[in-house]
């Protein structure tokens, strides 16, 4: 390229820039200053060394100070970051200190070598390998070289065998819940089945289906099978026939795990009756079936089919109809 | 005969009324004297309901309407009941300043009587949930703060956040800290749902867990900070806005030292 470029003037090496001393080279008064500059810092760290080990041995860890912007603060916790940080931090600045001003201040040129090495010493690597090892016998001894040859083709194994952790594959747990007809919806916390007349127009509850007498829910059931009641007043719904029956006295339930990444979505703002997903603002419209009206979300969140047993409780009319959650490489529906 | 027949017709009539009137009137006091104390209740309630229907008007009906019904910027009061005066109102949200999105916590307009005042009024327009007497509420006794933490993070803390220290909604509305709240303040927006907050019925949330609720509202409140400066408690992102700004400053205010020749 530079050759086209014949018609600018070539750049002169402008050489290395002039070398200048420093003061403290010249001056004994400078130098001094200098040195004991370097002493006092030497010193604010062993300050800070004898502060941190008295303050872990003399304060009280449950005595709390106020300090302005910080608050309260644990005085024990702080006495020991603050000495701790002192006795590095001024032991790194003196040192970098002394470097800078007393230090012998000579610049020294060290030309680059070439990389590879000369053809003696190869050849001379190469001879040292070949009788070092015709020395330790490996040709003579064959049990030796064979147990070795056991052990370390072994060794790659436990590696690929630890991949057996990447599964098994889950199977049809990503699209089952433990929601299926006439499951109890119950309060979580509490456990307590929910009647329609327990729920106020405009108000939430938290559920999740009633698991059979003796079965522990695990964080993995929760994490599927967490459930949003809302009831708003039934004429505010605009649902399609079908998502209407699903509906039971304006008490209509939205799984809480977004569609997107798999947060609980629970902001529900009681006013525009829009359900906001707190890590990616998705936002879903109560009254038309969880449609999304902004955000990443790709689909609504699933709606759970409800109605009222013979005791006058909220069950479930059917499991889901869908899977919850996010997408996944086998889910059946787009 | 004549004279005395006069005289007696001229004066009897008079009397006789007079003297009706004083029977009757005693009769009347005297059988109205048994519930007195429930008839003066009544009346003072009545004042009570005038009293706030007169701040009403002054205050509160050009958003409101006169009667309460609700208007175009404003919503109708009929049946939202005490509590919901109290927690507005009791905390200053209400008469809102300007017409933001939302209306903020601040210094109460009213005192405590007018407020009083003013529930009664909106109370007497339809049944609704009564004012929370903080005595009531006996959260530091019968409140449980493990079971009010649990309850917390399933119900409160995707708006509030995990430390209730508040957090955003859309359009400029958010939901607001939790810190300083009155216990009856919070109880009530529990069941009243005021602004962008859904109610929590009894029967979903019990009385005791609203209770456990606020001890633990308390409890986060009073948590000390122990490993030093708590940054408003809203996780990562004042942490990274700190060590971005000041922490990687330092550091480059560092290097530029190292690499500076000393003269």
């Amino acid at each position: 390229m530079t050759h086209e470029l014949s018609g600018i003037e070539r750049f002169q090496d402008p050489g290395l820039p002039e070398h200048h001393h420093r003061k403290s080279d010249t001056d004994a008064i400078a130098a001094n200053r200098a040195e004991r500059q370097v002493a006092i810092l030497f010193l604010l760290s062993a300050i800070g060394t004898i502060g941190t080990i008295a303050s872990y041995i003399f304060i009280d860890t449950k005595k709390f100070i106020y300090l302005p912007i910080l608050g309260d603060t644990n005085a024990a916790q702080l006495a020991l970051g603050v000495g701790l940080a002192a006795s590095l931090f001024f032991i790194g600045i003196a040192a970098v200190h002394w470097a800078k001003t007393l230090m012998p201040d000579e610049e020294v040129i060290a030309e680059r070598h070439e990389f590879r090495s000369s053809d003696e010493d190869r050849a001379e690597f190469v001879s040292t390998v070949k009788e070092r090892g015709a020395a330790a016998g490996l040709g003579r001894r064959s049990l030796i070289k064979r147990s070795m040859g056991v052990a370390l083709g072994l060794i790659g194994l436990s590696p690929l065998v630890l991949l057996r952790d990447l599964g098994p594959l889950p199977k049809n747990q990503l699209s089952t819940t433990d929601w299926a007809a006439g499951v109890r919806l119950v309060t979580d916390p509490g456990g307590r089945p929910i009647m329609p007349a327990d729920l106020e127009v405009g108000s939430v509850a938290q559920v999740l289906p009633e698991l059979p007498q003796g079965t522990e829910r695990t964080l993995e059931n929760i994490g599927k099978d967490a459930v949003l009641l809302i009831r708003i007043r039934p004429e505010e719904f605009n649902l399609n026939a079908e998502r209407l029956s699903w509906t039971y006295n304006g008490i209509i339930a939205f799984s809480k795990i977004c569609s997107h990444m798999g947060c609980a979505v629970a902001l529900y703002e009681q006013q525009t009756k829009h359900l906001l997903c707190p890590c990616h603002q998705s936002t879903f419209d109560v009254t038309r079936a969880a449609k999304v009206i902004f955000g990443p979300a790709a689909r609504p969140l699933p709606q759970l089919a409800i109605e009222v047993d013979s005791q006058g409780y909220l069950v479930a009319k059917q499991a889901f109809t869908e899977p919850v959650g996010p997408s996944f490489w086998e889910r059946n529906s787009a | 005969m004549r004279m005395r027949k006069f005289s007696r017709s001229k004066f009897a009539g008079p009397i006789l009324v007079v003297a009706a009137l004083l029977t009757i009137g005693s009769a009347f006091s005297i059988a109205s004297a048994l519930p007195s104390s429930q008839k003066s209740e009544v009346s003072s309630q009545s004042t009570l309901v005038d009293e706030g229907k007169q701040i009403f008007l002054k205050g509160c009906s050009s958003c409101h309407g006169l009667n309460a019904e609700g208007g175009a910027i404003a919503p109708s009061l009929i049946g939202v009941g005490a509590a919901a005066v109290d927690f507005q109102v009791g905390t200053g949200r209400m008469p809102m300043a300007d017409m933001s999105q939302q209306a903020m916590r601040k210094k109460p307009v009213y005192n405590a009587e007018q407020v009083a005042a003013l529930a009664a009024y909106v109370a007497s327009l339809a049944p609704g949930p009564a004012a929370v007497d903080p005595a009531s509420l006996t959260w530091e006794r019968d409140g449980n703060v493990a079971q009010g933490g649990q309850l917390f993070r399933t119900n409160c803390a995707m708006c509030h956040n995990f430390a209730a220290q508040g957090g955003a909604l859309t359009n400029g509305k958010y939901a607001p800290t939790l810190m300083g709240v009155e216990p009856q303040h919070i109880y009530e927006a529990m069941i009243t749902g005021p602004q962008s907050m859904p109610k929590f019925s009894d029967k979903t949330i019990t009385p005791q867990e609203k209770l456990s609720i606020i001890a633990w509202i308390k409890s986060a409140q009073k948590e000390p900070a122990i490993g030093g400066a708590s940054l408003g408690r809203v996780g990562p992102v004042t942490e990274g806005l700190l060590i971005w700004t000041f922490g990687l400053g330092l550091l480059i205010a560092i290097a530029v030292w190292l690499a500076t020749k000393a003269r």
